[in-house]
């Protein structure tokens, strides 16, 4: 038998590339259940205060209305007892707003009634019927005034060591006496993750006790976890569907007020009920990236070693759910600064809670660190990249132990070759191409290797096809396409012959898609599925010839209708015996990563390229050119994960020249609330973007040697895009987005 | 959803007269605007006036000039040669609208009669004169970094998105328009109006007035012209400012300049006195940067927006010096 191809590295396609653009893939709001009906939320109009009346009757009359439910006729969710009685844990686990509980209003839009009606038109009428009354009080919507107020973590005041903690090293604030320094304020305005689906969710109330929730939500299990909670069942009363998820980035790893709303519904009229938010509603439901205020002030020696970095930075979130994220950890271990304070706050403000958004804190701290970076160099008259090499670490400084693997300047090498960085110009301003000046800039990203356990399970059929489940999500990255390489490579068969299902909750159990983590994790589930498939199926096969019983697993080879022997290929048991003895061959395994995580540190690295061009008067800025490299260990799809790489740098180039959602704090309320005032990169936006991987194992990791790429594609790439206008302007930008007004 | 009524026009007078007589009534061309209007509930037509079967959608020359029908779609009048040979100015602006997915349903009649972006006119909860008239302007004091800088009152800052506008104002086109009372030629700089006390007025038209074409005057400028949009993104996003320039040059001499700007009144706003300084003058650097001295003149900024005094007379010098170079 001729041996199978090499998957693993292989840029092969999307498993589920043609159900997608044929349209066959069903998302969230695409199941049609009989009965089902429409449910349409209305939100408060005033940031904070108490609901006095809501006039419901017109609407209650209204064509087709089945039921309008308020926190006045609300039937009692019995989770609300106890559900986040703890603000300090983390979102995820903190669960929605308890909403339809109380009169009190918590953000502008927050959902104080859900309309259900046999039409989704005709509860979006009725829902615009609705009048409330409040009870208005004083809010706070803008994190500048509110940065006197700013507090410790709950769960930095709880550990000391928590990673929220302040953190020393060396002497504290010790840049303020550098004889060369630099200290600067840094902001990072509210950023929306709006991917192209908006959330919806169908809940349907199987049986007094059974829910089933067709649902956009990034971790299956993390959604049956809270629902389960909030209604009191036992998890495997719930069930949670995702089979496709068209983008989230981040708004789908927490649970939201629209599908407790969604679910309240389906149990007032007792049938499916299907809500869909509209893109208005994405910016005030789901989530974003908080506004975060930074300082870093830094000190250097004469020949470009840093001796001092402080790096502080206040994170916005909301009144009822401590939201934290790692804004400051890369500036912990990233330099080899001998002294080396962080210090992360708080600010609480009456808006719906934040959540991670690609790449997250660290994607926000990077800005500030590796702006900062520039600006030294530039002070020291050094080129940048000289400037990171000589601070280069080749051990933690922050924990003190080595990396697990670390090839950031194999990175550099890639990048700056990419780039042409040879032709970038110390003093600013020196290039020009007719109208526009020309700058280069870069920035370095850093994330975990995360990994956790993770289950999977492989079924052999008697047509020789494998079926492997999971309940992991595939937001977009193409998890299943490279569950099916690793599967087929430890298999040895055809990827054809492998359909790996994930998105429902019932597959063996696996965390939620988010922080860079899939593949380390479920990738080692799925190679030792396959290898305690083989070893069944060599038991199963032992029983009628004996052959197989002494034979090692390893030696176990699955052809089209038989299993043989590698070892010796006269020893053939066709599946049709196999299974018609055995009934089915099915194994499901976890596997879960040992200590090396405290033995190592471990994380992925990139650095990011830019060439920009900024016109001379309208001050418009084109990334002309983007080089993107990552240490990110094996690299399962190199198609793929070059999607991945690019997506992600699209996020940056709309981080810093674009994004920005803005509130007018008179009323509490964004006044960017669709597609055409928050802006997001178009195509014309986006140069051919390059990519080149290392594509070093990392075996501390994982068998496979992953780290993961989701993160570190858009860390890092912000600063560089920032870098270059200084390079090309001598205008440093230090507040985001870099929009026309900020240059001319 | 808000029912309505929906009749489909076959004769110019049979549509003039179902909106002549119904208040409520609206015509629909592309519905671009519209469509996005009422989903959101900011119009509530009672019936709406399908008029694209009406014959008005051709562009043909006529003496002296070029005639646009209402009808013509803006990817249509972009494209055409016709158009590209004689008033490519037109196309210029056109192109650096929307997308061509909105240019394929958008027509010429709808394009004039879109109605303001400002976020304070789209959001329900928020006070606007323009959608209910004595509410106050959410703008004035609150987020209006997209806002006027020329024409301004005290009701209302919102400005006017239409590109192509800019264009047509600056080509000294006409607007045919046919109404209850019947036919009437409206100068394009006059169909727009400033909001003054009424802001809920957009423009000229009367109750049940059907635009039906736009006339542009041939003239001499065929080649030295230029639209400078400037915009957050590179494509698909409304001017912060832009320009329409257009240079009628005896070698180095200007002979004759046309000059509109976008993104910066609650019309289109033509700049005749920069125009005017430019007449005679050589087509420098200099004389560019002057008439963006003179255009800027009157201009008046609010909280956020103040770049615009900066980024105007910078997009005029730059329109100015692309369309002598063309």
């Amino acid at each position: 038998m001729k041996a199978q191809q090499k998957q693993i590295g292989a840029p092969m396609n999307r498993v589920d590339g043609h159900l997608k653009v044929t349209g066959a893939a069903k998302y969230s709001a695409e199941y049609e259940l009989p009965g089902l009906v429409y449910a349409v939320l209305v939100g408060s109009t005033i940031a904070k205060g108490r609901l006095t009346s809501i006039e419901a009757k017109a609407a209650e009359r209204a064509p087709g209305v089945l039921a309008v439910v308020t926190h006045y006729n609300s039937p009692k969710v019995p989770g609300y007892d106890t559900a986040g009685k703890d603000p300090s844990q983390p979102a995820t686990v903190g669960g929605p707003i308890k909403i339809f509980n109380d009169d009190k209003i918590r953000f502008n839009d927050q959902p104080i009634a859900v309309v259900v009606a046999d039409s989704w038109e005709r509860a979006r009428y009725a829902a615009r019927l609705i009048k409330a009354q409040y009870a208005k009080e004083a809010h706070q919507t803008n994190l500048e005034d509110n940065k006197p107020q700013a507090f410790l973590p709950t769960s930095a005041k709880k550990n000391p060591k928590s990673p929220m903690a302040d953190y020393q090293r060396g002497q504290a604030d010790a840049y303020k006496t550098g004889a060369i320094k630099i200290e600067g304020e840094y902001v990072i305005p509210t950023e929306m993750h709006h991917p192209m689906e908006m959330q919806s969710i169908t809940a349907h109330w199987e049986a007094p006790d059974r829910l089933t929730l067709y649902d956009k939500t990034q971790g299956t299990l993390a959604t049956r976890r809270d629902f389960a909670k909030e209604w009191g069942l036992p998890e495997a009363n719930v069930k949670v569907i995702a089979t496709f998820v068209g983008g989230a980035f981040g708004n789908a790893l927490h649970s939201w007020p629209h599908e407790s709303a969604a679910i309240i519904a389906a149990k007032v009229v007792n049938r499916p009920v299907k809500l869909m938010l509209t893109r208005e509603q994405m910016f005030t439901q789901v989530g974003y990236r908080p506004y975060t205020w930074q300082k870093l002030g830094m000190s250097a020696t004469p020949d470009g070693k840093i001796t001092a970095i402080t790096h502080e930075s206040i994170g916005q979130t909301s009144t009822y759910e401590e939201f934290t994220e790692s804004t400051l950890a890369q500036t912990r271990m990233m330099y080899a600064s001998p002294n080396l304070t962080t210090r992360y706050r708080l600010a609480a403000l009456d808006i719906g809670s934040p959540i991670w958004m690609r790449g997250p804190g660290e994607a926000t701290g990077a800005f500030a660190l590796e702006s900062a970076m520039d600006e030294m160099a530039h002070l020291l008259n050094l080129d940048p990249l000289e400037f990171r090499l000589r601070n280069y670490t080749d051990t933690d400084p922050e924990k003190n132990r080595p990396w697990s693997t670390k090839f950031l300047k194999e990175c550099y090498k890639l990048g700056a070759d990419r780039i042409g960085w040879s032709n970038r110009k110390l003093k600013p301003g020196s290039l020009r191409d007719g109208e526009w000046l020309v700058g280069y800039g870069m920035g370095v990203g850093t994330f975990g290797a995360h990994r956790g356990g993770a289950h999977a399970s492989a079924q052999l059929r008697p047509d020789g096809t494998v079926l492997m489940q999971c309940a992991t999500t595939d937001i977009g990255p193409g998890t299943g396409t490279a569950m099916t390489q690793i599967a087929a490579d430890t298999l040895g068969i055809a990827p054809e012959k492998i359909t790996f299902e994930l998105g429902h909750s019932d597959y063996p159990q696996a965390g939620t898609q988010g922080g860079s983590s899939t593949v380390n994790s479920v990738g080692p589930a799925v190679q030792q599925a396959c290898l305690a498939l083989k070893d069944k199926l060599r038991e199963l096969a032992g029983a009628q010839n004996p052959t197989f019983a002494s034979a090692k697993k390893e030696d176990v080879t699955l052809g089209d209708k038989h299993l043989s022997l590698s070892s010796n290929t006269a020893a053939r048991v066709p599946y049709s015996d196999l299974l018609k003895q055995a009934g089915a061959a099915t194994v499901t395994v976890e596997a879960k990563p040992g200590n090396e995580g405290q033995q190592y540190s471990m994380y992925s690295f990139s650095v990011h390229f830019a060439e920009v061009r900024v016109h001379e008067l309208t001050g418009e800025v084109r990334v002309s050119k983007l080089v993107s490299c990552a240490d990110a260990g094996t690299i399962i799809n190199e198609k793929t994960a070059a999607n991945q790489m690019k997506g992600g740098a699209v996020g940056g180039i709309g981080m810093a020249l674009m994004e920005h959602a803005r509130i007018d704090d008179r009323f509490g309320r964004y006044v960017t609330k669709d597609l055409a005032d928050y802006h997001v990169p178009v195509h014309a936006d986006a140069p051919n973007i390059e990519v080149a991987f290392v594509n070093q194992p990392d075996l501390k990791v994982n068998a496979l040697g992953t780290k993961g790429i989701g993160e570190i594609a858009t860390i890092g790439v912000a600063p560089a895009i920032a870098n270059a206008v200084f390079n090309a302007t001598g205008k440093r930008v230090r507040e985001l987005p870099i929009t026309p007004d900020k240059l001319v | 959803m808000n029912q309505f009524q929906y009749v489909r026009a076959t004769k110019p007078q049979g549509a003039i007269d179902a909106v002549a007589k119904d208040p409520t009534a609206k015509f629909i061309a592309g519905g671009t605007n519209l469509v996005d209007l009422m989903k959101r509930g900011i119009m509530t037509p009672q019936k709406l006036v399908d008029i694209n079967r009406l014959p008005l959608a051709k562009i043909e020359r006529q003496d002296k000039g070029l005639r646009l029908g209402a009808l013509a779609l803006n990817s249509a009048v972009a494209n055409d040669a016709l158009v590209r040979q004689h008033q490519p100015l037109l196309a210029l602006a056109l192109n650096a609208g929307a997308s061509p997915q909105l240019r394929n349903m958008a027509t010429v009649g709808g394009n004039m009669l879109q109605r303001t972006r400002c976020s304070y006119f789209y959001d329900l909860t928020m006070p606007c004169n323009k959608r209910e008239p004595g509410s106050g302007c959410g703008a004035l004091e609150g987020i209006n970094r997209m806002h006027a800088i020329f024409g301004a009152s005290d009701k209302c800052i919102a400005v006017h998105p239409s590109d192509m506008s800019v264009a047509l104002v600056a080509l000294d086109a006409t607007v045919l328009v046919s109404g209850p009372k019947g036919d009437r030629r409206i100068a394009f700089a006059d169909f727009h109006r400033l909001p003054g006390d009424t802001p809920e007025k957009d423009t000229n038209l009367e109750a049940g007035e059907l635009i039906t074409a736009v006339d542009i005057p041939d003239g001499p400028f065929t080649k030295h012209v230029h639209y400078q949009k400037v915009r957050e993104r590179a494509s698909y996003a409304f001017a912060l400012v832009s320009t329409a320039a257009a240079l009628d040059l005896d070698g180095n001499t200007i002979k004759a300049a046309r000059l509109a700007m976008g993104g910066v009144a609650h019309k289109p706003w033509r700049l005749t006195a920069a125009e005017q300084s430019l007449v005679g003058q050589p087509a420098t650097e200099a004389s560019f940067r002057r008439a963006a001295e003179v255009a800027m003149q009157g201009a008046k900024a609010f909280k956020h927006n103040a770049y615009k005094l900066k980024l105007g007379p910078n997009t005029i010098v730059q329109a100015l010096r692309t369309a002598a170079a063309a």
